[in-house]
């Protein structure tokens, strides 16, 4: 039995083309893929991404706790700031990308990938366990059921928001949130995204999800507002270079090859920091980096990578990109290839197809 | 909607299409097949000479999510294919019972023609998928 947002039949309603996403019947696409995507880009988007885990985490010992489950030092965090952070195991290897929002002095919340959401929430508590913290001082709460939430992205957001938001959207700033109202309907607001665009993520009860969902939709159709689905959410984030969990990321990698080093604050103690400091001695071998295809063909996941007919990774992401209409992706290869400008041969079925390393991420904001 | 299947072509489980002239075969994908795919991005084309297996794959088109097998409809040998089609892809979405066509074959086993499909049994094979 496929997990359902409470959006499920809407999507059905718009005609979506529902699939199965790890475990979650969600919509690929209402219209198709390359229109969805270039609507985010020029007008707005609307995502239901209500199948994603919130985790909650309050409690006078919650800062401690937080500190030692994440790779990013949280010491010094504001309420209301969102950060984006990585959680890893003993050995460094990722168990999940997640944003933290300080809600209150003693509250966070975690927002997590949907499929990872069970494993991430099992982590905060044996950190918090070994720890040694009692539930007095700290409670960790998965809220992800009583939790809506959706992405709306695109230079119109900020328009379409306004006309149903009374808060002061104008000086919100891009990895901020502020708690208000949305339809007489509590809501948290932040200003961040998986598109690279101009764009917010809400959050509310999940029982208002349709109410809201038809409601931004109706109010954004005159500036251009479009659902969008998962298809072209993935289209949108690797053409920004970000990565996605199962792809790019996973345990068997670390944040340090995976483009995360930024958020691996070794001036404190965290999860997984041993390990972290013997690889970053030490070196890694495989490298995330950026690919564009030379010669004709569309790199996919998993596909090979060869130069000098050795094998030197694998693709992680792939895909044709409506906004430069050309085939652009992400791959894994041996950190002595890993220079912008190296030429490599991708494996498509049976042909070799030369491929560059190129600068991530492809597409940003002007 | 798709278009109506035209009353002179033949056509696969698989959703190719065929028109016969005498032994060369023109083959593409049904209209109801690019509506599924939606906006093709690539087409790789068998290379002329390339002896086919009727219902092995012949070519390949992608869309942005997907990659799917193109099978060819009849055993025999690739003469033309449409370059065309290299170029500008959404060729076979805006008219793929026509400017969309992907290869000619020439027929090796004419017999092979009668496993294939009418118009009206074609239309009321796309109604029952559709329903599953």
């Amino acid at each position: 039995m496929l997990k359902k947002t409470p959006l499920a039949s809407a999507h059905k309603k718009l005609g979506a083309q529902m699939v199965n996403f790890g475990g979650w019947l969600m919509p690929v696409s209402y219209t198709n893929v390359i229109d969805e995507h270039l609507v985010t880009r020029r007008k707005a988007g609307l995502f239901d991404i209500c199948h994603m885990g919130e985790i909650k985490i309050t409690g006078t010992k919650s800062q401690d706790l937080v500190q030692q489950l994440v790779t990013r030092n949280i010491n010094g965090m504001h309420i209301g700031k969102v950060y984006l952070s990585v959680i890893c195991n003993e050995k460094g290897g990722i168990i999940d990308d997640l944003t933290i929002y300080k809600m209150a002095e003693d509250e966070y919340m975690l927002v997590t990938n949907a499929g990872t959401k069970d494993k991430d929430f099992k982590q905060v508590l044996k950190v918090k366990k070994q720890m040694g913290l009692s539930d007095s001082a700290v409670k960790v709460t998965d809220i992800s059921r009583q939790m809506a939430k959706l992405d709306l992205q695109g230079p119109n957001s900020q328009l379409i928001l306004k006309k149903i938001c009374s808060a002061d959207l104008d000086s919100l700033k891009f990895y901020s949130f502020i708690k208000t109202k949305i339809l007489n309907i509590k809501a948290v607001v932040s200003r961040s995204g998986y598109t690279g665009e101009l764009g917010y993520e809400i959050y509310f009860n999940s029982k208002e999800a349709v109410k809201v969902w038809n409601k931004l939709l109706s109010v954004g159709n005159n500036l251009g507002l479009k659902p969008i689905g998962l298809g072209a959410r993935d289209t949108l984030r690797l053409e920004c270079g970000m990565n996605l969990y199962g792809h790019e990321i996973s345990e068997e990698f670390y944040p340090l090859q995976s483009r995360y080093g930024w958020v691996v604050s070794f001036d404190k103690e965290f999860e997984g920091k041993k390990a972290l400091e013997k690889i970053k001695v030490k070196g890694w071998e495989k490298q995330l980096v950026g690919i564009e295809m030379v010669d004709r063909g569309i790199a996919r996941n998993c596909y090979q990578i060869f130069k000098n007919g050795q094998r030197v990774g694998w693709v992680t992401s792939g895909t044709y990109s409506p906004t430069f209409k050309k085939a652009i992706g992400m791959a894994y290869v041996d950190k002595k290839y890993d220079k912008m400008g190296t030429k490599l041969k991708i494996k498509i079925r049976d042909n070799l197809v030369e491929a560059k390393i190129v600068k991530l991420p492809f597409y940003k904001r002007s | 909607m798709a278009k109506t299947n035209p009353k002179n072509l033949k056509y696969t489980k698989e959703h190719e299409w065929v028109k016969v002239e005498g032994e060369i075969v023109t083959m593409g994908i049904t209209d109801y097949a690019q509506e599924l795919l939606t906006s093709l991005v690539f087409v790789e084309l068998p290379k002329v000479g390339k002896k086919t297996e009727q219902t092995k794959t012949l070519a390949v088109v992608e869309s942005v999510k997907s990659v799917s097998d193109v099978y060819a409809p009849v055993s025999g040998e690739v003469i033309e294919v449409n370059t065309s089609l290299t170029k500008k892809p959404e060729i076979v979405n805006e008219d793929a019972f026509g400017a969309g066509w992907i290869a000619k074959i020439i027929i090796s086993n004419s017999k092979e023609l009668d496993k294939l499909m009418d118009a009206d049994s074609y239309t009321k094979f796309c109604q029952k998928e559709e329903k599953h």
